[in-house]
């Protein structure tokens, strides 16, 4: 199925261990190789930066003396009214309002990050759910579920999300509930798609015959065999997830206006960016390093887990 | 076959019919009075009354909802609350813009995403397989509305500072109008969606090609002793393309609806920019027929997708 390059067997090698031999699991042997991967480092170390600037964005407001909805219109902005750039008191510049925009970018990181996180939580584990129950009992269920999923995704989804928010007016929890709601099922089509698979397996019959409930089976012997290519994709719903909420918030359909969040700036900075840089540039910049850090570390996870399958494999 | 498409046209049918009944639901149990915002702020109730009758808003839902069914049917699809002009006059008049900016792109996206997917798999973990992952991971990255604002910054603003202006910042000239003025129009809005989407197709392509070059009749082809151009491209591309083809229906199929954020960044009133507008002004009738007619789309693709794996690869068996 696969093509296996030279490198290959080295890098299998490589993550083998140099000392005593002992048994490995493959999680642990993913992790080994994760761990040597630069690519997995760097993306994670990122990650982490921006999930520690999301908790201490009111620390980053308190050392700096700015709140992130001030409004500094003597200092802040200059005389002609436009937003002044990077200085020492306003290290990334303000916006249009004379707002720290490295304080609105500190904000922002809770937004994205929250969003990204939460309803990829809430997607991976109503399509886990979902592909499970339709690929493990078949039939009518499967049949019904199954033609949801393809309804589901075959919404034209932004329209839709852009058609609700303007109803509901836009809030966080519709934001989130939009993007789950409409990511869900991509991951659901293809649990079923191995559970359907797995189920046929002896080892499921075994747990069978010794009284197993369908339950029991669905979470504890089949979810295992399923989780490598669910986290590989839910590692890649989370920069989907930014993506679709800076969307919606620069088409003024995310998260409420005062609220600090990277789209809501880049849409502001459209009537600025001839005259202030600074204003599109930082959240841009933060938005795009995080959506490639978790993009570089979903292509690091899948790797790791199933090292045959990419010959991109960083070797 | 004909059990098949069958299938398919039912299921189509069916998400269309969803679709439709989602938006009337949505629009419908949720509090907001188009009668109130026609007539304006300052309405009598009586106003307001002869409006929402006029309307048919009076009548019991589920009499509304068969009175919409049965005008749909028959290709109607109502008159906006906004400018009372047809709805599907206006979807329409849209419609080239959309049209011209999807395909447009996709020309774009396809050359460029085969293209680096090739190359990259021709020479894996080599340099260039390399500058493509990152040319893929960026384009994933991107938000569509980032590399539209970087394009009018650096390809409109920094060249217009400069004393060049090759590109306008926005705006639609019908290609029946003025042909070069369709394409510089329309340049930076089909590299925008390239960008974004080409990342895919070559990511597509790449894997595809890899595994396609790993079989055997590939090994029979080059101890033939064909060249290896020859190898790549008859024998290993034209069988590696099958899901690049299924992508791009699915893509297709996606924007035609309407490609709101590209649209609304460089200003070309299409459908998504109608979309757009009809949801901000409440439109019920727009917003329905856009939606619908999005759907449509998308549905129309899948089928058609369906049909070309048969076409593509006799393989295929459809049950």
């Amino acid at each position: 199925m696969t093509v296996t390059a030279p490198g290959q067997a080295a890098t299998g090698a490589a993550a083998a261990p140099t000392g005593a031999i002992q048994g490995r699991g493959p999680w642990r042997l993913a992790w080994d190789r994760l761990r040597r991967d630069p690519a997995a480092i760097g993306s994670a170390t990122v990650i982490v930066l921006f999930a520690v600037t999301a908790v201490a964005a009111p620390a980053v407001a308190h050392a700096v003396g700015h709140g992130p909805g001030d409004q500094y219109t003597d200092l802040g902005l200059t005389t002609a009214g436009l937003p002044v750039g990077p200085s020492r008191r306003f290290l990334l510049g303000t916006d249009n309002l004379g707002r720290d925009l490295l304080v609105r970018v500190a904000y922002g990181a809770r937004i994205s990050l929250l969003v990204g996180v939460a309803a990829t939580l809430l997607a991976t584990v109503a399509g886990v759910v979902v592909g499970l129950v339709a690929g493990y009992f078949g039939g009518m269920v499967d049949l019904v579920l199954a033609r949801f999923m393809d309804v589901v995704l075959s919404f034209p989804y932004l329209l839709f999300a852009i058609a609700l928010v303007s109803v509901h007016g836009p809030s966080l929890a519709i934001t989130i509930g939009v993007i789950a709601f409409f990511s869900w099922a991509a991951i659901g089509r293809i649990v079923r798609g191995q559970t359907l698979s797995i189920r046929e397996q002896e080892y499921i019959e075994a747990s069978w015959s010794v009284g197993s409930g369908p339950v029991r089976v669905m979470f504890v012997e089949i979810l295992p065999n399923l989780l490598a290519p669910v986290i590989v994709l839910a590692t890649l719903l989370v920069p989907t997830a930014i993506v679709f909420e800076a969307t919606l918030s620069f088409l003024g359909l995310g998260v409420a206006p005062p609220t600090a969040t990277w789209g809501g700036m880049l849409s502001d900075s459209l009537a600025f960016y001839q005259v202030a840089w600074w204003f599109p540039l930082f959240p841009g910049l933060a938005l795009l390093a995080v959506t490639l850090a978790f993009n570089l570390l979903g292509d690091s996870v899948r790797d790791a887990l199933d090292p045959g399958g990419r010959p991109a494999a960083s070797g | 076959m004909l059990r098949f498409l069958a299938h398919r046209l039912l299921l189509g049918l069916l998400v269309l019919w969803i679709v439709s009944v989602a938006v009337f639901v949505l629009f419908f149990v949720t509090p907001h009075d188009p009668a109130r915002l026609i007539a304006g702020r300052l309405a009598t109730p009586q106003t307001v009354a002869l409006v929402n009758h006029r309307l048919g808003l009076d009548r019991p839902l589920l009499e509304q909802y068969g009175g919409f069914v049965w005008r749909v049917l028959h290709g109607d699809l109502g008159y906006s609350y906004y400018s009372s002009a047809p709805v599907r006059q206006l979807l329409l008049s849209r419609l080239p813009v959309t049209v011209s900016l999807s395909l447009g792109a996709a020309v774009l996206w396809l050359v460029a995403g085969v293209g680096v997917g090739v190359a990259a798999a021709r020479r894996p973990r080599s340099l260039t397989d390399r500058a493509g992952t990152v040319f893929v991971l960026t384009g994933l990255s991107m938000p569509t509305f980032l590399v539209g604002l970087l394009l009018i910054y650096f390809l409109f603003f920094r060249l217009h500072l400069a004393g060049i202006d090759l590109f306008p910042a926005g705006g639609y000239v019908p290609l029946t109008q003025d042909p070069a003025g369709w394409v510089q129009h329309l340049l930076l809005p089909w590299i925008t969606l390239a960008v974004v989407i080409a990342a895919t197709y070559s990511r597509l392509t790449r894997s595809s090609l890899l595994e396609v070059l790993g079989q055997d009749y590939i090994r029979t082809a080059r101890s033939k002793g064909l060249s290896e151009s020859r190898v790549v491209y008859r024998h290993g591309l034209r069988s590696a393309l099958t899901p690049v083809v299924t992508q791009l229906g699915i893509d297709l199929g996606g924007l035609l609806g309407g490609v709101i954020v590209t649209e609304q960044v460089f200003g070309l009133p299409g459908l998504g920019q109608l979309a757009w507008q009809s949801v901000t002004n409440q439109d019920l009738p727009v917003i329905i027929g856009t939606v619908l007619v999005a759907s449509l789309f998308i549905v129309v693709a899948n089928i058609l997708v369906d049909l070309s794996y048969a076409v593509l690869d006799p393989r295929v068996r459809l049950a």
